[in-house]
């Protein structure tokens, strides 16, 4: 926002807030509308945004509600996917991680089923894809498969977004430590995949991608971090009217 | 002449344990009577996994007047069924709307002097307000004074969206307000 020339009034922290002493969301907003020209908004809880929005007589911007979206991430990893495939018809693409809690594997499998794609969901069954995302897939009758194997469909991969098992969406601690490092693409891995295979990550990362995948053709995900810096610009332009 | 008829309709009102699947030789003869009501609502064709909710529903513990349950059933359209007459009581359009999500077969039967006046056939709207809670404990419904929202994806079984969190809940994680 400060590149564009915008200010910004916020806080990172709820507690110097009058949520701190009761505020609701709802009047939050109402309150923050009078001093500013967009909202965006990142809360713990899901619908927040949705809430936010309708309470707001201002554009709201979703930057992340909960386990449940996180659509502007999705824009940029459009973004990334056209640039690095030049295309998003027809792409084999796989998620691999905690695709139960990720927010960003379900706003993108939703804006890539506009796309006539192949996924491939691979998780343990207690991370996978929640049935209501294989549910409007299978209205759209989208191909998908699910897998707990990360190499069963190596070879089919056009791209492979690969997630954090999220240590902070576990209720309970010890079913994280079951899952944490079930995953791990490293240069043994690629050694099966297709050559322009790209492998993306919404970062940041712990241990499911080594380090050595960094300088390989096949890495996307910095350049992916990247994008994200001129695609929300021009969200927030889009959005204030600067641009049609 | 208007007696007469008054007393065949009454005899409507009974529900007769020889339809019952599997009942024993001895009490296939014998007769459930469910007293008919005068004034008040029968609710019919309620899935009898579904019949303490309407009972929670329609506060019945609480009803002053007469209220009779009568469970497993045997239906011809949904298999077993329960009956629940309530005496002294006209649903409201919420209450109604509050059936149809947990029983969308029944019918709700107004009686008026033990005739039945009108006979509504519940019918499960496309969106549901502020009737269901919000499975997800996360969902800012169940952290904030929100009233819910649902979007109907399927009517049978039934399987509802939160217009908030988006998360989809079967019939067995419905529990209403």
């Amino acid at each position: 926002m400060e590149q564009l020339g915008g200010t910004v009034i916020g806080f990172s922290n709820a507690n110097v807030t009058s949520i701190q002493k009761g505020e609701s969301l709802w009047d939050t907003i109402k309150m923050t509308e009078q001093y500013a020209d967009v909202i965006v908004i990142r809360h713990p809880l899901e619908g927040s945004a949705r809430l936010a929005a309708e309470a707001a007589s201002i554009p709201v911007i979703n930057g992340g509600d909960g386990s449940n979206q996180h659509p502007t991430q999705t824009m940029l990893d459009l973004y990334t996917i056209q640039k690095t495939k030049n295309r998003l018809d027809g792409l084999h693409i796989g998620f691999v991680g905690d695709l139960k809690y990720g927010r960003t594997v379900h706003s993108l499998v939703i804006a890539l089923s506009h796309f006539n794609p192949t996924f491939y969901f691979i998780a343990p069954d207690d991370l996978q894809i929640p049935e209501s995302y294989t549910d409007e897939l299978f209205q759209k009758k989208i191909k998908y498969f699910k897998t707990a194997d990360l190499n069963r469909f190596a070879k089919e991969l056009d791209v492979l977004y690969v997630t954090r098992i999220q240590k902070e969406r576990f209720p309970d601690p010890l079913e994280y430590e079951k899952f944490k490092g079930i995953y791990r693409v490293d240069e043994q891995f690629l050694q099966n995949v297709k050559k322009d295979m790209k492998i993306m990550h919404p970062l940041p990362r712990v241990d499911e991608i080594d380090k050595s995948v960094d300088n390989t053709s096949h890495a996307a995900y910095f350049e992916q971090a990247a994008n994200g810096i001129p695609v929300r610009k021009i969200l927030l332009a889009l959005v204030l009217g600067r641009i049609k | 002449m208007a007696r007469r008829k008054k007393k065949g309709r009454r005899g409507k009102e009974k529900i007769r344990a020889k339809k019952v699947i599997q009942a024993p030789k001895e009490e296939l003869k014998r007769e459930l009577k469910i007293s008919a009501i005068d004034e008040g609502t029968v609710i019919d064709h309620i899935p009898t996994d579904a019949t303490f909710k309407v009972v929670d529903i329609l506060d019945l513990e609480n009803h002053s007047g007469i209220v009779s349950i009568a469970t497993n059933l045997q239906s011809k359209t949904i298999g077993r069924k329960a009956i629940i007459k309530v005496g002294g009581k006209s649903l409201t359009q919420s209450e109604v709307n509050k059936i149809a999500i947990v029983a969308p077969d029944a019918t709700v039967n107004i009686i008026k002097n033990y005739d039945v006046r009108e006979k509504i056939k519940v019918k499960t709207p496309d969106i549901i307000d502020n009737v269901v809670k919000c499975s997800n404990p996360v969902c800012i419904t169940n952290n904030e004074q929100v009233p819910t929202k649902f979007y109907v994806l399927k009517k049978d079984p039934l399987k509802i969206k939160c217009h908030y969190c988006e998360r989809s809940m079967g019939k067995e994680d419905i529990e209403i307000i």
